[in-house]
């Protein structure tokens, strides 16, 4: 891997990281506040992981 | 993680906990297996400079560290015969070939045997045949092979459907499927409230969790009907995959691309087939925006429409591909650090973190089918949703 290459997939990490502690600490709040909506509040943070997830590994992917 | 229903719960625990004790096993006893082969290491080390000479390369020797990275990225390609284990001192595979099916002036079918792992050139009907690097090429008696300014061969490559380790995973896969999900199948012929029996009744809670945590809430009551087949085989099928994945098998099925980006089009065309007027429309002319926009967001939604399935293709195949290189690269801890801790302590430390990761790969598995089915079942939904008809929303 060129030196390019090794620090942009540094900064997809960082930022998917950022994404991903920002939907926990949400779901969090949200589970705290309304702990009954725990299991919708999960999934739906699981899918918007999941897309994140995706967009992350395309990147690293495509940018190989 | 995800609310399970107790049944589930505890069904998936048992899953779970046997699966991993299989695959534990299994790699404690290839661990030690493997460790024994080190002592002969000179003898492997010659052996290997000679096979190299054979194959036309420049004689190097390999570090530890390459073999590794060798042996990893050798897993993750497909392949055209299973191999357990091998052995290095005595250059022996063992495990068992596959057919190789040539179309190339007619069908030329024989067993990847006679390839001999690379090491031998077939004849077959006046026209010989070299596996090179895990792919087939057409080439002269002698086996030469060409290659352009980057090292890679410029052979003709014969069309080919051999059924490789991939495909047999597959289809002893589907087979696997097929037999799990007959006595169920049978419980609601005789009435659609009977209980199943055996091993049926375990399978019955997690259709019930397909059902309804992923497709009721995201297609809706009516229409949810239609898509089940489809939701259940795909869910069945990659977590089963990516469970086998973790054996020592050597399953990498779903680590495939291919098999990824097949199952994400079975995805798109199921949603675009099964799209209404409304979809079209907010696509094409989107209701209720002004008409510069309207004509600027149609190639946004169409691009859009395109990536969602790309997304569901890498999504799958770069977790999985991500797990067995990072499990490898653990159990190969051992041989990289030998010198460093000993023998001893590099197994130690090689086993306690391989075992940590597995525990998390077998959540991961699971985790991805939930994904693909969930994601697929919100696509489709999106699809099907009748709108009410003001036409001020979005």
């Amino acid at each position: 891997m060129e030196l390019p290459n090794i620090i942009g997939a540094g900064l997809i990490v960082i930022g998917a990281g950022y994404g991903l502690g920002k939907i926990g600490s949400s779901a969090m709040d949200a589970i705290a506040r309304q702990p009954e909506a725990a299991g919708k509040i999960q999934t739906a943070m699981i899918i918007i992981g999941a897309l994140l997830e995706g967009l992350a590994f395309g990147a690293l992917i495509l940018g190989k | 993680m995800v609310t399970l229903k107790k049944s589930l719960n505890l069904l998936a625990a048992v899953i779970f906990t046997a699966s991993s004790v299989f695959s534990y096993a299994q790699t404690n006893a290839q661990n030690l297996e493997k460790s024994i082969e080190e002592t002969e290491q000179s003898v492997a080390e010659t052996l290997e400079a000679a096979e190299e000479a054979n194959h036309e390369h420049p004689i190097v020797e390999k570090t530890q560290a390459q073999k590794v990275q060798d042996h990893i990225t050798h897993h993750l390609a497909d392949d055209y015969s299973f191999v357990f284990f091998s052995d290095e001192a005595e250059g022996k595979n063992y495990g068992f070939s596959l057919p190789v099916i040539l179309i190339d002036n007619g069908l030329k079918v024989f067993m990847s045997s006679e390839f001999d792992y690379g090491k031998k050139v077939v004849e077959k009907d006046g026209q010989f045949y070299k596996l090179y690097h895990g792919k087939i090429y057409k080439t002269d008696a002698a086996g030469t092979i060409d290659y352009d300014d980057t090292h890679h061969p410029t052979n003709e490559k014969p069309l080919d459907f051999s059924i490789t380790k991939n495909v047999a995973s597959l289809l002893f896969t589907t087979a696997l499927i097929f037999v799990m999900f007959l006595g169920l199948a049978k419980t609601y012929k005789n009435g659609a409230n009977n209980l199943p029996k055996g091993f049926a009744r375990a399978l019955e809670p997690m259709v019930l969790y397909v059902r309804d945590e992923m497709a009721i809430p995201n297609i809706g009551k009516d229409k949810y009907r239609k898509f089940m087949p489809y939701l259940l085989s795909v869910f069945f099928l990659i977590f089963l995959l990516n469970l086998l994945g973790l054996t020592p098998l050597g399953f990498n099925v779903t680590g495939s691309i291919s098999v990824t980006a097949c199952l994400a089009i079975f995805t798109f065309i199921i949603t675009q087939f099964s799209a209404n007027k409304d979809y079209w429309k907010h696509i094409f002319w989107m209701p209720g925006v002004p008409v510069p926009m309207k004509i600027m967001l149609a190639p946004i939604e169409i691009l859009g429409a395109l990536i969602k399935p790309f997304s569901l293709m890498v999504r799958l195949f770069a977790n999985i591909t991500a797990g067995h290189s990072v499990v490898f690269g653990l159990i190969a801890i051992i041989f990289v650090m030998k010198e460093a801790l000993g023998t001893g302590g590099a197994i130690g430390i090689g086993f306690f973190l391989s075992t940590f990761l597995v525990f998390l790969e077998i959540l991961v598995a699971f985790l991805q089918a939930f994904i693909f089915t969930m994601l697929s079942s919100l696509f489709i939904g999106m699809a099907v949703a009748e709108h009410e008809h003001d036409e001020a929303h979005h």
